[in-house]
């Protein structure tokens, strides 16, 4: 299969989710989520605030403890792996985090540097130099190489923190809404990203939002949740066309926004 | 493995009993996990000097005065009772043991907790809630060898370099009053001073300074590291970290004076 100029092959599976269900204390936020990500493809999962599509990925990367359900990234059970094979793991799939969490004592340089520098130590100065500077191109950002991250826009600090992501060279990506709070042109700059680090860096994505244009853009395939549970998987047109409540006024939403 | 904290559903006999016991256990828990991780290579030296610096160097001009006033007044107040026995000779030797046995130790690891403490509970609560520990989790680095073992460490090498500071700057501020008073020069004075210091003594304060510093890193890393509840948390781990490192260095205080005057 083919979409945006990528292949995805529906025959291998990077993450396979089964009846995943997380709770804190009374509130039960997962109640049986399913999802396959296929290799090549973006997944879109669409959903109002608070219905837990946080909690969903920091699952997937091992960040929580699901209650009950298996989660497989690569062919690993998460959640049954040792401390050192956990983070060989994580090696191979990033996450890029709503807040972008970017290191605010380091300048955007040391960000990048810190997860390669810890992670191949005999890597040189000239080496991950030449790394940073890859990436911060790769994401529309050179010359912010000495800034602080308190220095960075909101947009730039989401680049930044994919851009971190990306060092690593991941097989997988996790982006946790990364058009929350940016403006329409910002916004599209962002998804354009999404979309070339997948053609460039051959990765396979699952995309929070509850932003339609960045869903309809980058995702191949979009799930819609609601109180902890899948209720539409598909096609974003085929999603889309059907006119029942929630998905029209989730759609509706987006539009007077 | 997680840093967040997950609250099981029923509580085994009420709810704040059973988590004042969950608390001691997780932080018994945190202090295995330390040395679990000190010693096993690779260590962040690089991180390990600059928590150094922070520590030991910034704190040195708080030590630097307070030890002064602390040696200028110990021995102001002690001389009128030395002088109606007429042996205010025995000053330097009266402010020495004081200073070593019980003010240097005490006063570094005050100062210490307040200054250094509070700033690791800050610095790490407000890593932990705006994720950036977890950053480092998911980028397969372990937080708790980069942010954890390097400060503890940090801490229990620093705090006896600056209590052993502290003691000296001690003297040397009792020796600016005495020689203003009995005209003792600087040589006889520190004779006097260290003729009656036994290896023992040494010993004590340095076994204190060394469990103090550890103390504060432990506490403040745990409080910091188990933020919670967004810029509030921050504050709170920052208080914490101070209140419970002063409660705890007090009873160590009497423990181990106890268990060193039993020897002596
Ligand atoms: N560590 C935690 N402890 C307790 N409750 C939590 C924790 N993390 C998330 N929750 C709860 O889980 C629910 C889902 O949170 P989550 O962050 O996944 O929402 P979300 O779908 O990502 O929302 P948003 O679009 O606003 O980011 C929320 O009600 C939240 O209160
Ligand atoms: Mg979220």
């Amino acid at each position: 299969m083919k979409t945006n100029g990528h292949q995805i092959d529906m025959n291998e599976t990077v993450i396979s989710i089964r009846n995943l269900y997380k709770s804190f204390g009374e509130k039960h936020v997962l109640q049986g989520i399913d999802l396959d990500l296929h290799k090549g493809e973006n997944v879109v999962v669409l959903g109002r605030s608070g219905t837990g599509k946080s909690v969903l990925i920091k699952i997937i990367i091992g960040l929580l403890k699901p209650d009950a359900g298996t989660v497989n990234v690569l062919g690993e059970e998460v959640d049954k792996l040792e401390d050192a094979a956990l983070r060989a793991l994580r090696l191979k799939v990033g996450f890029s985090f709503q807040s972008s969490a970017l290191y605010d004592s380091m300048t955007v340089g040391e960000n990048l540097a810190f997860p390669l520098t810890r992670n191949n130590r005999d890597m040189s100065k000239e080496q991950i130099r030449k790394t940073i500077d890859i990436v911060l191109e790769a994401i529309g950002l050179p010359g912010t190489i000495n800034q602080l991250p308190s220095e960075l826009s909101g947009g730039q600090k989401k680049r930044i923190g994919i851009g971190r992501t990306l060092i690593l060279r991941p097989e997988i990506m996790l982006y946790d809404e990364p058009t929350a709070g940016l403006d329409p042109i910002t916004s599209m700059e962002l998804n354009k990203l999404i979309v070339s680090v997948q053609e460039r860096f051959n990765t396979s994505s699952i995309i929070i939002t509850h932003d339609l244009t960045c869903a309809k853009e980058v995702g191949d395939r979009v799930a819609v949740m609601d109180e902890g549970k899948f209720i539409r998987e598909g096609k974003f047109d085929e999603v889309f066309s059907e006119k029942d409540g929630l998905i029209k006024s989730f759609y509706d939403y987006n539009f007077i926004q | 493995m997680s840093s967040t904290n997950e609250k099981s559903d029923k509580p085994v006999i009420t709810a704040k009993i059973d988590g004042f016991f969950l608390h001691f256990y997780n932080i018994a828990a945190f202090v295995g996990r330390f040395f679990r991780e000190a010693f096993r290579p690779p260590i962040e030296w690089g991180e390990f000097v600059r928590q150094c610096y922070q520590v030991g160097y910034k704190s040195l001009a708080l030590v630097t005065v307070t030890g002064f006033i602390t040696g200028v007044v110990f021995t102001e107040q002690s001389r009128p009772t030395l002088s109606e026995f007429g042996v205010t000779a025995w000053l330097p030797s009266l402010v020495a043991i004081a200073v070593v046995r019980a003010l240097a130790p005490l006063i570094a690891a005050l100062i210490c907790a307040g200054k250094v403490g509070s700033s690791i509970g800050a610095e790490l609560g407000s890593m932990k809630v705006t994720e950036q520990i977890d950053a480092m989790e998911v980028s397969a680095i372990n937080p708790f060898r980069y942010l954890v073992v390097t400060r503890v460490m940090a801490m229990t090498v620093c705090l006896p370099l600056l209590m052993f500071y502290n003691a000296l700057i001690g003297c040397l501020g009792s020796y600016f009053d005495v020689h203003a008073h009995e005209q003792t020069s600087l040589v006889s004075f520190f004779d006097n001073a260290f003729a009656q210091i036994t290896f023992l003594d040494y010993t004590t304060a340095l076994t204190k300074a060394i469990l103090y510093g550890f103390t504060i890193g432990i506490v403040s890393c745990y409080q910091g590291f188990n933020a919670s509840q967004g810029t509030m948390g921050v504050g709170k781990a920052a208080n914490v970290s101070v209140i419970v490192s002063m409660f705890l260095i007090f009873i160590e205080e009497v423990i181990i004076v106890h268990v060193f005057n039993s020897i002596r």
